[in-house]
């Protein structure tokens, strides 16, 4: 049996491990230094720890940290890295310079439940949830850490399907103990996902991404089955009752379907829908994928959908699409040739 | 083991509810049955959990929604943190239920309803809310042991209920698993198609269907979150 990893622990986790071991409680600190932010790859590294304290961890642990085993570059300066999850599979990561910021977009589940019409996540199914030690390796492994300015959880997988891991990253990302990176710079993407958005907005002060796509029940759950279980009015509704405060952004995003979900009629509704709120609205282009009748809707139709939402008073921007010579840009990411075949259940 | 989505259906206010029957109904399938205390429609789902300490988890009804019990059907997975405590349940044991909810619902219009394994239940709730006389059942299995309340579809649904088994032949089985059926099949035009089950059941099947020339609006998909 494989041994537990070391990294994606929380000090406190760490303060406790550190105690059945019957170490200095010091050791618990330096750990952490170690892990989160000298970046250490061995315990062989962690030099201020005495010889025999290395032995006990490296016989009870393993560091947990792993290369990426692949790396396609885009003609656009994006690059995709593959990384191993344990036996489980694959998942892979997107790594986007821009000219004042450079931005990850982590995965945080080995495929996905959800079933979205239009991702090509999806159509690999579901393998296993990614440990919290799993989703920051997608960070700590990437030869452009240091240039990092923004992660976000809009990569394999649905972040809030995976609670409690995804939130165990988000402390160990923002601890002053751990990366100490300010929350602001990291945002969290759903598909609304009801208790488990609440659970995320009551304990993180991370950014959150809404996946909308459409404003109607009836055709948002032909897009999303999970509309089904908690219906986007609920998802507006739950976000409204709760104080954010000035900083905190709640962005909806919104794939523009050439007609499907790309009318007036839909401006009016998302209008209707968000009445008062302080919230953006993120316009995506649809990049197709296979066996999808959908197709993305024409510049000059986003454009007017883009300046409909503007004349209703939201802060609407279109995203520009990164990395998809390589299917690297959003709802792209598949690791599903990489699936060990396993008997469905049908 | 699965900590997802329904380990954190925590705000969902759950009732208690003295369980009335725990019925094995095939090796690792059970029907758990507790008083009705709302009206539902058929096709909800509640979520349930065996005390608050265990996240609770969603599952379709499978009863009738004028019976005075409320039923699900569930299958037990063996490293899974729920379903091994509620398949221990006795009668007279306590089960914590929410209010029904969902909206993957039931109507008159003609349709196909496709399950894989447990994802037959919605489907029984609404037979026996008499919804069936227009439908046509693809349930998909592994095994001839899972085709759950076959009797009462074959009674209500004759001909008009497929049962595809993946790993065994049967008598009135077809042989091979459900997405091959219907990759064989000239597919009507102008009905529903209804899907449930595993998301790589329903991301499969709704891809045979949409290359057949099926409308998106026409494709109704419960996954097992």
């Amino acid at each position: 049996m494989e041994k537990p990893a070391l990294f994606g622990q929380t000090l406190s986790e760490i303060q406790s491990i550190v105690a059945e071991l019957g170490l200095k409680p010091y050791v618990a600190k330096q750990l952490t230094e170690w892990l989160y932010q000298k970046h250490a790859r061995s315990f062989a590294e962690m030099t201020n720890l005495s010889l025999s304290v290395r032995q006990i961890l490296d016989e009870k642990f393993r560091l947990g940290k792993s290369e990426p085993s692949r790396v396609q570059a885009s003609s656009d300066g994006t690059k995709k890295y593959l990384f191993p999850a344990g036996s489980r599979g694959f998942i892979e990561a997107a790594y986007i310079p821009d000219e004042d910021r450079a931005t990850l977009c982590v995965s945080s589940q080995v495929g996905c439940k959800m079933g979205c019409l239009f991702c090509m996540t999806g159509k690999q199914g579901f393998q296993a949830q990614l440990s919290a030690g799993e989703i920051l390796n997608q960070i700590s492994s990437l030869p452009e850490r240091e240039n990092l300015t923004n992660i976000v959880y809009m990569g394999m997988g649905e972040p809030l399907d995976n609670l409690l891991q995804v939130m165990k990253s988000l402390e160990i990302l923002s601890a002053n103990w751990g990366y100490g990176m300010s929350p602001r710079r990291i945002t969290v993407s759903t598909i609304g996902l009801v208790p488990a958005m609440k659970h995320f907005l009551e304990h993180s002060e991370a950014h959150l991404a809404v996946s909308m796509h459409s404003p109607f029940h009836d055709e948002r759950r032909k897009l999303m089955p999970i509309e089904n279980v908690y219906p986007i009015a609920d998802v507006v509704e739950k976000i409204r009752a709760y104080n954010l405060g000035k900083q905190r952004r709640i962005s909806f995003e919104y794939i523009m379907f050439k007609g499907v979900n790309d009318s007036p009629r839909h401006v009016k509704e998302i209008a209707r829908l968000l009445n008062g709120m302080r919230v953006r609205i993120n316009l995506i282009r649809f990049h197709p994928i296979p066996d999808t009748p959908l197709e993305s809707s024409d510049d000059d139709t986003i454009r007017q959908f883009r300046e409909g939402l503007l004349k209703k008073g939201f802060r609407t921007t279109l995203r520009a699409s990164r990395g998809q010579d390589i299917f690297a840009a959003c709802g792209l990411l598949s690791t599903k040739e990489l699936v060990k075949l396993q008997a469905p259940d049908f | 083991m699965d900590i997802g989505l329904s380990g954190f259906i925590k705000k969902l206010p759950l009732v208690s509810l003295p369980v009335i029957e725990n019925l094995q109904i095939s090796p690792g399938a059970f029907v758990l049955t507790v008083e009705r205390i709302s009206d539902f429609l058929p096709g909800q789902v509640v979520a349930l959990s065996t005390d608050d300490k265990i996240a609770p988890r969603l599952y379709s009804i499978c009863s009738a929604p004028d019976n005075e019990y409320l039923q699900v059907l569930f299958s037990l997975k063996p490293d899974g943190e729920l379903t091994p405590l509620l398949a221990r349940l006795k009668p007279g044991d306590t089960l914590r239920v929410s209010a029904p909810f969902g909206a993957f619902l039931g109507d008159d219009r003609p349709a196909w309803w496709i399950a894989a394994g447990t994802g037959v239940a919605p489907y029984r709730a609404m037979m026996l809310a008499g919804l069936a006389h227009n439908k046509k059942l693809i349930h998909g299995g592994r095994f001839a042991n899972q085709f759950y309340f076959q009797d009462e579809f074959l009674d209500c649904l004759g001909e008009s209920y497929i049962r595809c088994c993946s790993q065994e032949t049967g008598d009135g089985l077809f042989s091979g698993r459900l997405t091959q059926w219907l990759r064989e099949q000239v597919l009507p035009s102008e009905i529903s198609f209804f899907l449930c089950g595993s998301v790589e059941m329903v991301v499969e099947t709704r891809d045979i269907l949409i290359s057949k020339g099926v409308d998106i609006d026409n494709i109704m998909s419960e996954v097992y979150f």
